[in-house]
């Protein structure tokens, strides 16, 4: 069924028990970013030690895609270094950009390898991009500080 | 409304719209609940548009040929059949892009009242008016109006909503008072369906000369509307929302005001005498419509009207009715589910906005979906409205004519599977 194709049992299990979540201090920088058309928000910050990623704590409302994605964002990212977690940023953009016709790389996006089957509802792209554009949003104001 | 008229004959009448009877998503027959975004057109309207492409095509109001002249007759005609639907006179009708554009143009205009003569004065706001709107507005109804008093330095204020989702009219005149220029509120909101006293602001803005404008979007495709009737001074609603095509959309001005309001978009077709120095401008409705207007668009809503008219305005209110009175039956009966705005079907028309909890939105969207079912979720472009009624976003499912009473069971089955696909049941 289609359904489950792109409801993951890991999607899922990251909706319903999201890590990470919560916002903390210390941070350097927090963005906030909306999805207009469904009105779904997150708040995210950064906590980035010579130029690894020490923290990503955040806060929001949204359905189980966005959720979940920024659930495995904080998997993927936290204790990389950045240049390391902007890997993983492409990579996993790419992948929701591309309408369900990219492999996956496990190695590098791990959990988020679950999310190849949103790729194919153009709608929903946005959805699990949220969390994520926050990150680098988030990250690009930590340096622009520094 | 009560009528006693024959019910709609509703399994005849999907055949008209071949989209129906199409497949989604793997073969599940397409239940349409979205018609509040946009309506699905039938085979007359389609035709209407193709038999002017094919034999009249041609720019209107310009051109020596019989082509043109044959193409302005089919948009003029449109128009006066348009018009004669909505209880207006032939010269009160502007074909805009869209509704939005309808209210823009208002909003726009009178914002050039200010540099233009002296009988636009009467639309003239500044420093002092005040501009009155509705939490429950969409946001075509609210952000020109935002943006018109922040040019002007006007101030905005609004009709607040009570918690079942009705505007709060308890104190009317504290709202609209002697300072106010514009009263802009909708007629039926496009997310509960709930139907506005017209009657009540038309009256207040008129103790104090304020002007009306109504969005009438989801009024016009879903019942009889005589703006006349109703008093109001303008009115704004789109074509694709009640059978017709995208692309186009009508705005209503009285007539003394169209002729007193200064343009809004300038450019060809709208002018009457043009020099160097300056121009002067052509009577209303073509004021207001510059540049080339859309044409097989204009004719397709005129079939839309004829269309609407044959199967009756007071028809397709009284199904839409029972189908609402059912969808909110069925969806209250589902433990977990939150019905947004009003819980009956008193003085509404046929949309049910719903949450369900632990299943957002878009995801409950996503699951029916996948049975099928299109519905629209969101804030459905009033973002003001779900705050109001705390909610982040909602469901909403829309009715029209071409909706049957198994598609309002389909959705609550549908609703049911949501609870189940995520665990909440």
């Amino acid at each position: 069924m289609q359904l489950q194709q792109m409801y993951q049992e890991i999607i899922l299990d990251h909706y319903k028990n999201p890590h990470g979540r919560g916002l903390r201090d210390p941070f350097d920088a927090e963005s906030f970013q909306v999805n207009p058309t469904c009105g779904d928000e997150v708040t995210l910050r950064v906590h980035v030690v010579d130029d690894v990623v020490r923290d990503v704590s955040y806060d929001g409302q949204g359905c189980s895609i966005s959720q979940a994605s920024t659930s495995v964002l904080t998997d993927l990212v936290v204790g990389k270094p950045v240049p390391e977690a902007f890997k993983k940023l492409d990579a996993f953009v790419e992948l929701m950009q591309g309408r369900g016709q990219i492999e996956p790389d496990e190695d590098v996006l791990e959990d988020g390898i679950a999310f190849a089957g949103v790729a194919k509802y153009p709608a929903r792209v946005k959805c699990a991009l949220l969390g994520w554009m926050a990150f680098k949003d988030a990250v690009a104001r930590s340096q622009g500080a520094a | 409304m009560t009528t006693t008229a024959a019910p709609l004959d509703v399994i005849a009448l999907r055949a008209d719209f071949p989209i129906l009877s199409r497949t989604v998503r793997d073969g599940k027959r397409l239940v349409y609940l979205d018609s509040g975004a946009t309506s699905q057109r039938p085979t007359q309207v389609l035709d209407a548009e193709k038999a002017f492409l094919q034999t009249a095509n041609a720019a209107v109001h310009r051109g020596a040929h019989q082509l043109a002249e044959e193409a302005t007759d089919a948009y003029e005609g449109a128009r006066q059949r348009i018009a004669d639907f909505v209880g207006a006179d032939f010269g009160e009708l502007v074909f805009t892009k869209n509704a939005t554009e309808g209210f823009n143009l208002v909003a726009y205009a009178m914002g050039n009242a200010a540099t233009s003569g002296p009988e636009a004065a009467r639309f003239v706001v500044g420093p002092g008016d005040e501009i009155v709107v509705t939490e429950m507005e969409h946001h075509a109804n609210l952000v020109p109006w935002q943006q018109l008093a922040a040019r002007t330095g006007a101030t905005l204020k609004w009709f607040k909503l009570t918690p079942d989702g009705r505007l709060d009219l308890s104190d009317v005149d504290s709202v609209i008072t002697p300072r106010t220029k514009v009263v802009a509120f909708t007629h039926q909101s496009n997310v509960t369906g709930v139907i506005n006293p017209v009657d009540v602001l038309v009256a207040a803005a008129q103790r104090v000369g304020a002007l009306t404008v109504l969005d009438a979007c989801q009024s016009v495709p879903h019942g009889p509307v005589d703006f006349r009737a109703l008093g109001v001074d303008f009115a704004s609603f789109s074509g694709h929302k009640m059978l017709g095509p995208s692309g186009i959309g009508v705005l209503y001005g009285r007539r003394e005001l169209l002729e007193a309001l200064p343009p809004f978009i300038t450019g060809g077709s709208m002018i009457e005498l043009v020099k160097m120095e300056g121009s002067t401008f052509a009577p209303p409705p073509q004021r207001f419509e510059a540049g080339s207007p859309m044409t097989s668009q204009a004719v397709g809503l005129g079939a839309a009207v004829d269309y609407l008219s044959v199967v009756g305005m007071e028809r397709i209110h009284a199904h839409e009715h029972a189908l609402t009175v059912a969808a909110l039956e069925g969806l209250s009966g589902i433990k977990g589910v939150r019905l947004i705005g009003p819980a009956d079907a008193v003085d509404r028309g046929g949309a049910v906005p719903f949450e369900i909890e632990g299943v957002h939105p878009h995801d409950a969207g996503q699951v029916l979906d996948s049975l099928g079912i299109a519905v629209r979720v969101g804030h459905h472009c009033a973002w003001p409205l779900h705050r109001c009624l705390n909610a982040q976003s909602s469901v909403r499912a829309t009715f029209y004519l071409y909706n049957t009473l198994d598609e309002v069971d389909a959705l609550v089955d549908g609703v049911r599977e949501a609870q189940k696909f995520f665990g909440v049941a």
